[in-house]
């Protein structure tokens, strides 16, 4: 009976829970109830995953309102993986979060932390399960305006800033998104994505579609921060609190993510298919981008937090260059690396968070010899930034070679050299790190550093040992990323 | 099923190389000799047939493939790991010890692994243990070091695409013979060939080798190369291509050496030379062929240890690798001279040692095959490997002059290590019925017959004399950079030399050239990413305007296409 309402529950339960939560007056309540409605998030979307795996689409009609005039939550192999993503991560970091946020913010600020933490998962999670384009935008809003509020939270006082650029920013993506969703409107009266799909082939060449996708696409590469779009990130994910960076960063872009593959593939693959149109070669050059030149200036960048939300854009840049190439294993590399991406920046930024526990303000400089004293931190930090540079035995490993085989797919040599080599780039910028924490002297000042508490170390740890565990494990993974992308593209 | 759990012989080797990481005193001489005979024995309990199969990304991967192939490399890996740690027992370089465990666990993956993938992973371990192998001595090795991990890294690169093309082709990732038709498999052999050192990248070798450790470069000497001869072997038997590498190196490492004054840089390119001879004999692809390249690299792996350390052991006593500043020392350290003669005469291929049994199965298997050009220049290669091998770096580091320097022989242990491997090179040449059971391929071949022994000695013979007429010369010029072209045009490799010089020429001024323009850009990216464009936080009204443009330029594609 529960069963059949799961999709609802899956966004409904966080959203009511928002409220709830902002009646607690106390930091530890908020965070208990927090984390009991965070951790039921994964179970309910493991539930709805084999639902999928077993019985194929789910079609949620909510209110019992019949599509296309209704809401519908339809919910197929693709957004089952990011509903099972973003609950994860979203899970895996509250037992962090509690000793976190104690440390960074006054008591009856972390009510209002948790409250909005709830809100924004709730947005991210409608935004996956719904099947109107019009509810993604509702939601879209949920989860932005809930994450401007994470980031303004940082202690440090340039996190009101990064906020409120981002806030334009994605003010910005939210309404190009919602000029070209209007635009569809428009041409074909329906804002359902099934439906949608079935309608464009009657407006077939007619240019108000061809500009709701440019709208579409421009809107949803500043959600997504795909290279040139990406300058609010940085800022964004370097101020914020830690906890929220290590979610916001494993999760939202993510989401955005998924929008686009569903805009190129379900709504436009049938009737324009992309190839024709020039958009994939723009795409695949931004992606290139993406991924040689943050990757450049991360190696200069000084401060840790940054640096990874640099090494961020370059990833997301991998991601976008597999949908560009628009095969099953270029698909199959970006959705697996989608998860993997989130389960290694995750850690990376959890890591990185604890540092800054007793440090404050994490720079290159600043972590001088601290592996010593910091053991577990930055064995943590190796494994997974060896997963960042693309190890085999790593999560990173297996989406560069789906990655790879898509280039080699194309005939594209030079593309599949560059996408190996780039790691290099990685290696570089992580590899600078661990130099500097095991291999140069301390800094006199640092004497007393220790690791993070072991509530804080066990969510990091959770994740460390996913990127190498899934990089050994490939079956469950690649296996659901490539039934996936045969759903988006089509193919049996 | 037995098979299936079967443990792959590089595992005691990471096993001690964790344990060295901790280890002291005795426990830590312990480790550094009993790994390795673990190794040995275990490689020897690999059963032929392929075991440690795993499935990975829809793949079969094989971690332990045994053959007689991957059993005949194993040996002599095993055997090297060692005798570098006997040699290496006194060096205090903790860093050193496990990386060169690390580094010879990942040779003996490389050989027992059955599929590209797992292949590339211990071949890239081998690529970063190696590369700690030269950091850890230091100074000068910093910059060289990188260089060789850069090179290495490219190679691994190449040997990735090529195996995912490989198996997108395929659909299969299993490493066996393959024929250079496709644009993968070109790629997983230019992999395969940098590590070899062949052209154009051979220069790696003298470049990073002589500025690791006394004990280093002899571990380094053994690995690298031969696993690339391994590979090789198993991936492109045949391939006529290496032929004319393998012989570019043969000359390559000859004009090199002869020109050099360093001692171990002498060695270095004499390793380019002698896998050269390898190359061209997996080239040439016949069963003789393919196991005189075999036997070749097991042979080749003592006698260069055991000159590297001969030579070693000078610079450990003497902290002097010039030959122009050494000579005389036969005098005061004669296990060390007597050690480096034999090394030599092994090299040389002189009867009754190692070289003698197993470098003419490859000029014969060329002879077979009525490769009339490629003997040839592989018997003029063999006189310049006594030239500048066999003859030189004794000759100036033990006799010559008197340098007045009277060091004494090295410790216990390096003296035993030498002593062992002697022994060997000379076993082998009096006894090679030992190697020839246990030959990978099926030919067979009967080295001492009167034809061979007199060939072989009345070769050795002449160059040894071309060497003594021109030595008043090489004397007169001692750090050896004029008066070169004549002596190469004596020894009758002008045509190979001349071509090599101007090619070594024009790549010098292309690369600088090239490095000139890479520093450019590169300045100009990090001034970029540093104050630029990239690095500034963006005001709003920017990204705004970005946005727009973006727009604009999705629009235009859209509907001007």
């Amino acid at each position: 009976m529960i069963a059949a309402h799961l999709p609802a529950l899956q966004v409904v339960i966080p959203l009511l829970a928002a409220p709830i939560c902002a009646m607690l007056r106390r930091g530890s309540h908020a965070w208990a109830w927090t984390m009991v409605v965070s951790w039921a998030m994964p179970v309910i979307a493991f539930a709805i995953l084999l639902q999928v795996l077993e019985g194929g689409t789910i079609s949620y009609w909510l209110g019992s309102w019949e599509p296309p005039w209704g809401i519908e939550y339809r919910i197929d192999t693709v957004n089952a993986f990011v509903l099972v993503l973003v609950s994860v991560i979203g899970a895996v970091v509250m037992p962090y979060a509690r000793a976190s946020l104690e440390r960074e913010m006054p008591a009856d600020r972390q009510v209002w932390y948790y409250t909005m933490y709830l809100l924004c998962l709730a947005g991210l999670l409608g935004m996956a399960a719904t099947g109107d384009a019009f509810n993604v935008f509702v939601f879209m809003e949920i989860a932005s305006l809930s994450s401007y509020v994470l980031i303004a939270l940082g202690r440090d006082r340039r996190a009101l800033v990064a906020a409120y650029q981002y806030l334009i920013v994605g003010t910005i993506g939210a309404t190009f998104y919602v000029i070209g969703v209007g635009f569809l409107y428009v041409m074909t009266g329906t804002l359902n994505i099934a439906d949608l799909a079935e309608r464009l082939p009657l407006v077939e060449n007619q240019r108000p579609v061809l500009i709701a996708l440019t709208f579409l696409i421009v809107g949803l590469s500043l959600k997504l921060a795909l290279f040139p779009l990406h300058f609010w990130l940085p800022g964004a994910y370097a101020y914020a609190p830690s906890v929220a960076t290590a979610f916001l960063a494993a999760s939202a872009t993510k989401v955005a993510i998924y929008l686009i593959l569903r805009f190129f593939f379900t709504v436009f693959g049938g009737s324009y298919p992309l190839a024709g149109l020039g958009v994939p070669l723009v795409w695949i050059a931004l992606s290139l981008a993406a991924i040689v030149l943050p990757s450049i200036t991360a190696i200069y960048e000084k401060d840790v937090k940054r640096m990874l939300a640099l090494s961020s854009v370059a990833q997301i840049g991998y991601i976008t260059l597999g949908i560009g190439l628009l095969s099953e294993a270029g698909l199959t590399g970006s959705i697996v690396h989608l998860l993997n991406h989130g389960l290694m920046k995750g850690a990376l930024f959890l890591l990185v968070g604890g540092i800054a526990y007793s440090k404050g303000a994490v720079t290159v400089d600043r972590i001088a010899g601290m592996a010593r004293r910091m053991p577990l931190t930055f064995a943590g930090f190796v494994v997974a930034g060896l997963s960042m540079v693309g190890v085999p035995g790593t999560v990173g490993f297996v989406s560069k070679w789906y990655l790879v085989l898509a280039a080699i797919e194309r005939g594209w040599w030079w593309l599949a050299i560059l996408v190996v080599a780039s790691s290099v780039l990685s290696l570089v910028y992580m590899g600078r790190l661990v130099e500097a924490s095991y291999f140069r002297p301390s800094a006199p000042d640092s004497t007393d550093d220790q690791e993070m508490p072991r509530s804080m170390l066990a969510s990091a740890w959770v994740l460390v040992a996913a990127c190498v565990y899934f990089g050994l494990d490939t079956d469950l993974t690649v296996r659901v990323a490539a039934q996936a992308a045969r759903t988006l593209l089509g193919t049996p | 099923m037995t098979a299936s759990i079967l443990l792959p012989p590089a595992l005691p080797l990471f096993l001690g190389a964790a344990l060295l990481t901790i280890a002291r005193g005795r426990l830590r001489a312990a480790v550094m000799l009993l790994a390795p005979l673990v190794a040995l024995a275990m490689v020897w309990l690999v059963p032929d047939t392929n075991a440690g199969i795993t499935g990975f990304l829809g793949y079969d991967l094989i971690i332990v493939r045994g053959d007689r192939l991957s059993r005949w490399f194993g040996t002599v890996f095993a055997i090297m790991a060692f005798a570098g740690g006997l040699f290496a027992l006194n060096q205090e370089s903790r860093l050193e010890a496990v990386a060169a465990q690390v580094y010879a666990g990942g040779a003996l993956g490389v050989v027992f692994a059955g599929d590209l993938l797992t292949t590339f992973v211990f071949w890239e371990i081998m690529a970063l243990a190696s590369t700690v192998v030269v950091w850890s001595a230091g100074g000068a090795s910093r910059a060289a070091g990188f260089r060789y991990l850069l090179i290495h890294l490219l190679g691994g690169v190449l040997l990735m695409i090529g195996s995912a093309g490989e198996a997108q082709a395929t659909g299969s990732l299993a490493f066996n013979v393959m024929a250079p038709d496709t644009a993968a498999r070109w790629l997983i052999l230019a992999g395969f060939l940098i590590n070899a050192g062949a052209p154009p990248l051979s220069a790696w070798i003298p470049d990073a080798y002589p500025q690791s450790s006394y004990s280093g470069m002899v571990v380094l000497s053994a690995f690298t190369t031969k696993t690339a001869v391994y590979v090789l072997l198993r991936g492109f038997p045949g391939a006529e291509v290496l032929i004319w590498v393998g012989l570019y190196m043969v000359f390559y490492g000859i004009v090199y050496a002869i020109l050099e004054n360093d001692m171990r840089r002498i060695l270095a390119y004499s390793i380019v030379n002698q896998v050269g001879f390898m190359v061209a004999g997996i080239g040439i692809g016949t069963e003789l062929a393919l196991n005189g390249a075999a036997s070749h690299a097991f042979a080749h792996i003592v006698y260069k240890a055991l000159l590297l350390m001969s030579a070693g052991s000078v610079l450990y006593m003497t902290g002097k690798s010039k030959c122009t500043e050494l000579g005389g020392l036969f005098r005061s350290m004669p296990l060390t001279a007597i050690s480096g003669i034999v090394g030599a005469l092994a090299i040389s291929a002189f009867p009754l040692t190692s070289g003698f049994v197993t470098k003419s199965m490859i000029s014969d298997a060329a002879g077979q095959e009525r490769l009339m050009l490629v003997w040839f220049l592989l018997a003029a290669g063999s006189a310049g490997v006594f030239l500048h091998a066999g003859i030189k770096f004794p000759w100036f580091v033990f006799f010559q002059r008197d340098s007045g320097l009277r060091p004494s022989d090295p410790p216990v242990n390096m003296r035993a290590a030498m002593l062992l491997f002697s022994f060997l090179c000379i076993l082998l040449g009096v006894a090679p019925g030992v190697l020839y059971r246990w030959l990978p391929f099926g030919a067979s071949y009967e080295p001492y017959t009167a034809d061979h022994v007199v060939t072989q000695l009345q070769l050795l013979l002449f160059s040894g004399l071309a060497f003594f007429m021109l030595l008043g010369l090489l004397r007169r010029t001692p750090t050896v950079t004029l008066d070169f072209d004549w002596l190469y045009r004596r020894a009758g490799v002008a045509l190979a030399s001349g071509v090599t010089r101007a090619a070594h020429v024009a790549w010098r001024n292309f690369a600088a050239g090239m490095r000139g323009m890479v520093d450019e850009i590169l300045s100009g990216i990090s001034i970029l990413a540093r104050r630029g464009i990239l690095a500034r936080a963006q005001d709003s009204g920017t990204m705004a305007m970005v946005a727009v443009a973006m727009l604009a330029v999705y629009l235009v594609v859209e509907f001007v296409r």
